[in-house]
């Protein structure tokens, strides 16, 4: 096996997240490269969740839509998943399901309900014909009662009937990995360090892990076996990357106000005071920006993390910190919009928003990540940039990255330094904090509270020591002052920081930003494409040349195009085709690749969606 | 150097109508933090939007002038990344009491080491005298169409039902006596509010110098013990609070000023400082530089796939 994909699939809050961590650790440790991603609902517990595991003897950078193996853990899953299990993959499924008509599936949404009776022949029809549907399209089929098995393998390690069910996902886990005859000892190691603070609880799941192993056959073929030794490799998902990124360039201060996608992120720096970071929880996301931008006047390092509806709530400050010349970087985690939209899927639909976010003219930075990695990375630049050209910085990311999980090597932190700004050597008295005296618009600055000094600072329009002035001269010399670190911005960063391109001598280019690059870029092996990952989308890289005489794609998770107008505003080239998807869930290599053949035939259209999804 | 009340005066001249109540504000709070000897560069005031919130360019101290509503959060940002600073945020009524109301609880639930000011007239001046959210009902203004249709909101009530620690009214014609307070919120370990009651001469012409004057009076002359002692009992507990809410309610004919309640809880600076190593000591904005690359390795650890 050179490439798996393993699915679990279950009501939300069954823990369904601790059997993939344990099946990704399984493999981890047997030195597979390994990665995760998460799709579920806006809900606590019940409705239907679902995490694939792909593990790969390379690094990779996205996900298929059909699996090895899906290990179902209602019948639910079973309905849903149809189709997407690999001919010649497993399916691992209750029994006893078959027998259920589709409409006792309590969580099943009457949408869901309809698309899938239909497919299934009409009526109500029992999840057998779904099983039928399966073996048909060349699934081998394995029936095996997990929860009867937890109760048996939880007694037989000496557990209460509770507590045995409990180790469901264990189960599950062991089942699967038992099926795949990978060796006990890998997932024994997982065990022991994911409950490492309980170890009565990491015993009783080894114990029921080595009953399961006892009672389920390896299958005849279709084994995963270890490749090696993990090495120093980290599993670390988009959220954590991104905070450690920060933390990386001096990060001190993080206020926040709960929303998904975004809060993994401060709850995660708050369990960790080693991070040295000051985490408060706040009222709203008004009183999250302008605490960070109080916190960065008194000369902290101060971030936020958010999602569309808290970022719209903090736009007004947006622009108090851009014409404070206030350093400040907001994580701004895209999900599903507009409004509350689809709070726990995936979108790139505030692009504009971030270009324009915030009343009046005032310089700011965006930057898009690509990958977990790219997280840790450009949470660190954006830091940077604040930090030394003394405006917002907004870090776009997604509920893709934040929710992936993936094995990386350590990062270079040694290669990150926390950038100084432009500091005042000295300052006495009342200290022009505004001065015009400045080169790339970049007044030396002291922090608020500099002992032995003073000076203002308005959300008003203000001369050089901070009192507010409605001059015209002076208003003029302050916005060419502000508008100037643009420019000084863009040679700072220099063009291999503000795109990325692979075979860019190719006829047909591909253009993407964010998550969407991972995903262009698998789906385009072995086709004779190039792509073009643009990284800044303000300051907008210089594209002209690399463009010019080629036909050009973009692909992207709006339904506008957010990104190929403003591909058409930055270089007046409008893109001959559009791939978007806007269902929430993220593009998989089957559908983009599909996409691109078309291009390449020349049977696409203009404007392709992409449907593809659960 | 010895420091002189002429320290804390900015070169600016206020550009307020003749005879605001902000005039008394401002000179109140030069006067409390030169008794105090507070170094004007370790003083930073934080102000919203509105007539009061200029208050912040004629002090010689650090000034920061917000957005509407917001000068309590940036204040507690200035203050969790600097602990050492001595942090002043002030509102209007609108700003505090409307726009920004949010914020008060959210701060009375924290509890930071700050003064908070409220300039209360009851009116919006800068945008010619709409009702506040201090106006009393069928109040009328003679800058409103009609009479207040809207019920008011006492904020030390709300500041109560908030948490503050340190709950005060003052008078900014009484310039000695709020200077006095003020003295009293900065030494406060702790969130201190004092509502500061003020004419408006231009657009509020209810509650004037010749309203207030007979009204005014100092709940300390009669003896009322605003210090409230860490450990009670049901009863003192409920006693107290019955006394409170009399004297806080108490509007019309008489109004009542001074310190309402003091309680000493831990601050929130004190309450993070059981969490974060260090702090506030070690402080965000005061710490120095380095250590970044042990801490991410630190955090990388908990990631390993093998130890």
């Amino acid at each position: 096996m050179e490439d798996y994909t393993w699915r679990v699939g279950g009501p939300q809050g069954g823990g369904i997240e601790t059997a993939a961590t344990l099946f990704a650790q399984a493999l981890a440790r047997g030195g597979w490269w390994v990665s995760a991603r998460r799709e579920y609902h806006s809900n606590i517990m019940g409705r239907h969740s679902y995490l694939d595991v792909r593990a790969t003897r390379r690094p990779t950078r996205a996900f298929f839509e059909r699996v090895d193996l899906l290990a179902a853990l209602d019948a639910e899953t079973l309905v849903r998943h149809l189709g997407e299990v690999k001919p010649g993959g497993v399916l691992v499924h209750d029994p006893e399901a078959a027998r259920l008509p589709l409409s006792k599936l309590a969580m099943l949404d009457s949408a869901a309900y309809r698309r899938i009776a239909v497919a299934l022949g009409g009526g109500d029809p029992l999840v057998q014909e779904a099983l039928e549907r399966y073996r048909d399209e060349g699934v081998h089929l394995v029936p095996l009662a997990l929860e009867p098995l937890a109760r048996e393998a939880g007694e037989a390690a000496g557990a209460d009937a509770i507590t045995a069910r409990k180790t469901l996902n264990t189960v599950a886990v062991a089942a699967s990995l038992a099926l795949l005859g990978y060796p006990l000892e890998l997932l024994e190691g997982a065990l022991e360090a994911h409950f490492a603070a309980k170890p009565g609880v990491a015993e009783l799941n080894r114990r029921v892990a080595a009953e399961v192993y006892a009672r389920v056959e390896p299958l005849k073929e279709g084994h995963l076996e270890p490749v090696g030794s993990p090495g120093k490799r980290i599993y670390i998902n988009g959220s954590h990357a991104s905070a450690m990124g920060k933390v990386a360039a001096g990060l001190g201060f993080m206020s926040y106000y709960p929303i998904t996608p975004a809060t993994d992120e401060p709850f995660y720096l708050e369990a960790h005071p080693e991070s040295g970071v000051l985490v408060v929880q706040v009222e709203d996301e008004l009183a999250a920006v302008n605490m960070a931008i109080g916190a960065s006047m008194a000369g902290a390092r101060a971030a936020l993390t958010t999602s569309g509806p808290g970022f719209a709530l903090m736009t007004e400050s947006l622009g108090f910190a851009g014409l404070t010349e206030t350093p400040l970087v907001i994580s701004l985690y895209q999900r599903g919009g507009p409004s509350t939209g689809l709070p726990t899927r995936t979108e790139q639909g505030d692009l504009r928003f971030a270009l324009g976010a915030g009343h009046g003219d005032y310089p700011r930075a965006v930057l898009a990540s690509e990958s977990v990695a790219d997280n840790f990375h450009d949470a660190a630049l954006a830091m940077n940039l604040a930090q030394r050209f003394q405006l917002p910085v907004i870090h776009l990311t997604d509920k893709y990255l934040a929710s992936q999980t993936r094995t990386l090597e350590p990062f270079d932190v040694a290669a990150i330094e926390p950038d100084p700004g432009v500091q005042a050597r000295e300052a006495a008295g009342v200290f022009p904090r505004f001065s015009l005296n400045a080169e790339g618009g970049v007044s030396p600055r002291i922090p608020v509270g500099t002992p032995g000094a003073g000076y203002w600072i308005t959300s008003d329009e203000h001369d050089e020591i901070g009192h507010i002035t409605e001059d015209p001269e002076l208003r003029d010399a302050m916005m060419e002052k502000r508008a100037a670190k643009m420019d000084a911005l863009k040679e700072w960063l220099g063009a291999d920081a503000m795109y990325r391109a692979w075979n860019p001598g190719a006829d047909i280019l591909v253009l993407g930003w964010g998550s969407t690059g991972g995903v262009a870029l698998e789906a385009m092996t072995g086709l004779d494409l190039g792509y073009i990952q643009v990284r800044f989308l303000l300051p907008f890289p210089d594209l002209e040349e690399l463009i010019s005489g080629k036909k050009l794609v973009v692909l992207e998770y709006n339904q506008s195009g957010q990104f190929a107008h403003l591909l058409t505003q930055e270089t007046g080239r409008k893109p001959e085709h559009l791939i978007v998807k806007y269902n929430g869930r993220p593009m998989t290599i089957e559908e983009v690749r599909a996409a691109f053949e078309a291009v390449l035939s020349g049977t696409a259209p203009q404007y392709m969606v992409l449907r593809g999804g659960v | 150097m010895e420091l002189k009340l002429a320290d804390y005066k900015s070169d600016l001249a206020p550009d307020w109508c003749p005879g605001c109540g902000d005039y008394g504000i401002l000179s109140a709070l030069q006067m409390a933090l030169y008794k105090l000897k507070i170094e004007p560069s370790r003083a930073v005031l934080v102000s919203g939007i509105g007539c009061s919130a200029k208050t912040v360019h004629y002090a010689a101290t650090y000034g920061i002038h917000t957005l509407h509503g917001r000068p309590l959060p940036v204040a507690q940002g200035v203050k969790l990344a600097n602990p050492e600073l001595s942090v002043i945020a002030m509102a209007g009524d609108g700003d505090g009491m409307g726009i920004g109301a949010g914020h008060f609880i959210g701060a009375g639930r924290r509890n930071p080491d700050l003064l908070y000011l409220i300039f209360n007239n009851a009116v919006y001046g800068m945008t010619k005298g709409q009702a506040s959210p201090t106006l009393e009902l069928g109040a009328q203004p003679k800058s409103l169409a009609r009479p207040n249709i809207q019920n008011k909101v006492n904020p030390l009530m709300l500041a109560f039902a908030a948490g503050f620690t340190f709950i005060a009214r003052g008078y900014a014609y009484d310039v000695k006596k709020l200077a006095h307070l003020m003295e009293l919120g900065l030494r406060h370990r702790g969130l201190a509010m004092i509502d500061v009651l003020q004419p408006c001469p231009t657009y509020n012409n209810l509650h004037t110098r010749e309203w207030f004057a007979p009204r005014i009076y100092d709940v300390a002359a009669e003896g009322y013990d605003p210090l409230v002692p860490r450990e009670m009992s049901d009863e003192e507990r409920a006693e107290r609070m019955g006394r409170f809410t009399t004297k806080a309610g108490e509007w019309g004919e008489r109004i009542p000023t001074g310190v309402f309640w003091q309680a000493q809880l831990p601050s929130f600076e004190e309450r993070l400082g059981e969490y974060l190593p260090g702090y506030p000591a070690d402080a965000p904005a005061s710490r120095p530089p380095g250590g970044e690359a042990e801490r991410v390795s630190a955090l990388m650890r908990g990631h390993r796939v093998a130890q």
